[in-house]
């Protein structure tokens, strides 16, 4: 039952997606990159909000902390991303935790809180469009190497290496998220998630708990961001922080399933084909389609919120049988 | 005593929710607190509870001086809680409910002892383990509420209205329950509604009016005032 057909079923995924890069082309690779990208950033913020129930609205802060915190140590001293990386999360666990500390030491709670979180990302925006040492409002550009060749120290090569890398960080991600889940650690979050208030009155000390979750979701995120700085090579903090950032990655995990493992996943990826095929379908019809795929967004989540207010994967966990399987 | 309130004052904002609450609860007893809506009753269980700060007067349990300490500390110490309206987490399973309850290290030092009491007082809890909590009945709601309380080994328990919004039968249930426990040894602080019934099980019993303590006494002596008849019996 425990290595029952979930494990199986996810290293069939695997396979498919170890394979993938052999048997489509570049193309195929690159909307795959985004997928899993958006993918990793949704399992990150679900950690907070699905597993924790507390609401960011605010994630590109982290994800363009640890882009700028990877970028620029590489811009600047050739530093290696995988120690950008650990220098983003350090900054972005820390910023999280500032954020954590104003808003559960002094109760702001729900909405106010997420809108503490948006504050927190505008604020930084505006601070990294002017802070001159990353370039400021032109940008930071990380130095291209030749790309015929993979350099995974730095990060400099082709997309099979980058897709490699991502799909790496999302099932890390992936498996962290399960482990967490099923220690102490996830008992005090998905206590805290259902009602606080009796989480506290059972002794659970909600402050550490719910600290820990945004800390910890925060670091995740910033690794994400010093791989999107390494697969884009250009930074803007207009992009980087933008508020459109810290929705979309929001929306995989809802259209998914938040407080699943596996459904912020299926979301990001659904909702990043979708992305794809109507950027597609506009550019074929030319201009005067600028937006439709934010209308597409807007429309799956309205059938989402009508029809499945838990998502795509709890439903479709049933449907193949996986929905004794703990927490999938 | 094992548990002692010296002088306990509580503000919410401008208004003062308690004022000068003062009683102690002998080990084993029950102790019930009675009044009306909004008569201070959940804030002062909730203070105790360490989920309030109190802003004057003492909390004693044994031999510490609880007061202000938060409320997992209070947890750890002994004093277990059955709030108002169950809270019961509606999406775990019933089995994930109980565990969360014995995640503060006095329950997991007592894990299997404490579960197999418990599903030997709830035998619906066994039969329902796998099932999300929300979709039990009321009533048993209420048991895996308790249940999950007595899993993190107190050996105070205070209910919060536990007999709040169930039929007669599961009421009396609760409160067969209530005296079982009792029994066994437990030492219990209980608010009610049901004032009638919460006397006649209580040692001794204090009356909250505004914040204040209004009367004092023994169950019987409660329950043979005048006072108190007419103002919560209504006779």
């Amino acid at each position: 039952m425990a290595m029952g057909r979930a494990t199986r079923m996810l290293i069939g995924l695997m396979v498919a997606l170890l394979l993938a890069p052999f048997i489509g082309n570049d193309y195929l690779v690159s909307v795959l990159i985004l997928c899993l990208f958006n993918a990793y950033l949704a399992q990150a913020w679900n950690i907070m909000m699905g597993f924790a129930g507390q609401l960011s609205l605010g994630h590109a802060l982290y994800v363009g902390l640890g882009a700028y915190a990877g970028g620029a140590l590489f811009f600047h001293y050739g530093t290696p991303p995988w120690i950008g990386m650990i220098v983003g999360a350090a900054i972005a666990a820390l910023v999280g935790g500032v954020i954590g500390f104003l808003g559960f030491r002094f109760g702001v709670k729900g909405v106010y809180f997420a809108l503490l979180t948006i504050a927190f990302a505008e604020f930084t925006r505006i601070l990294f469009d002017h802070f001159t040492w990353v370039g400021g409002s032109s940008g930071l550009y990380l130095p291209v190497v030749r790309a015929d060749h993979d350099n995974l120290l730095l990060l400099r090569g082709r997309p099979a290496m980058f897709y490699y890398v991502i799909l790496g960080l999302s099932a890390a991600v992936f498996l962290i998220c399960h482990r967490i889940l099923g220690s102490r650690l996830g008992y005090y979050w998905r206590a805290i998630r259902e009602d606080q208030d009796a989480a506290q009155a059972l002794g659970i000390d909600t402050f550490k708990a719910k600290m820990a979750a945004v800390m910890l979701s925060a670091a995740l995120t910033a690794v994400g961001g010093v791989f999107y700085a390494f697969y884009t090579n250009t930074l803007y903090a207009e992009s980087a922080f933008a508020m459109h950032r810290s929705i979309e990655l929001i929306l995989g995990a809802i259209i998914g399933g938040m407080g699943t493992l596996f459904g912020p996943i299926l979301g990001a990826f659904l909702l990043t084909l979708l992305g794809e095929l109507l950027t597609r379908l506009a550019e074929n019809f030319g201009h005067g389609f600028e937006g439709v795929k934010q209308i597409g967004y807007g429309l799956i989540l309205l059938v989402i919120i009508a029809l499945r207010r838990e998502g795509v994967w709890p439903r479709l966990a049933k449907r193949l049988g996986l929905d004794g399987e703990k927490a999938s | 005593m094992t548990l002692a309130v010296e002088g306990l004052d509580f503000h919410y904002g401008d208004a003062q929710a308690l004022a000068g609450v003062e009683f102690t609860v002998p080990e084993g007893e029950i102790v019930a607190i009675i009044g009306a809506n909004g008569a201070g009753k959940t804030s002062l269980i909730r203070a105790i509870a360490g989920m309030l700060k109190p802003s004057a007067g003492r909390i004693r349990y044994r031999d510490q001086d609880i007061t202000g300490w938060p409320s997992h500390k209070v947890c750890e110490a002994g004093i277990g809680q059955v709030a108002e309206g169950r809270q019961i987490f509606p999406t775990l399973t019933v089995m994930e409910n109980l565990e969360t309850g014995a995640m503060i290290p006095r329950g997991r030092a007592r894990f299997d002892a404490n579960l197999a009491r418990v599903l030997d007082l709830f035998p619906r809890l066994a039969e329902r383990r796998r099932q999300a909590a929300g979709t039990l009945s009321g009533g048993e709601q209420q048991m895996l509420a308790i249940g999950r309380c007595l899993m993190g080994s107190p050996e105070l328990i205070m209910f919060d209205e536990p007999s709040l919004g169930l039929s007669p039968a599961m009421a009396q249930e609760v409160f067969r329950i209530i005296r079982a426990l009792h029994e066994q040894g437990l030492t219990v602080v209980l608010v009610e509604q049901n004032v009638a019934l919460s006397l006649k099980l209580s040692d001794h019993a204090i009356v909250l009016e505004n914040g204040r303590i209004a009367a004092r006494g023994t169950g019987a002596e409660l329950l043979a005032d005048d006072r108190i008849r007419k103002a919560y019996l209504g006779l």
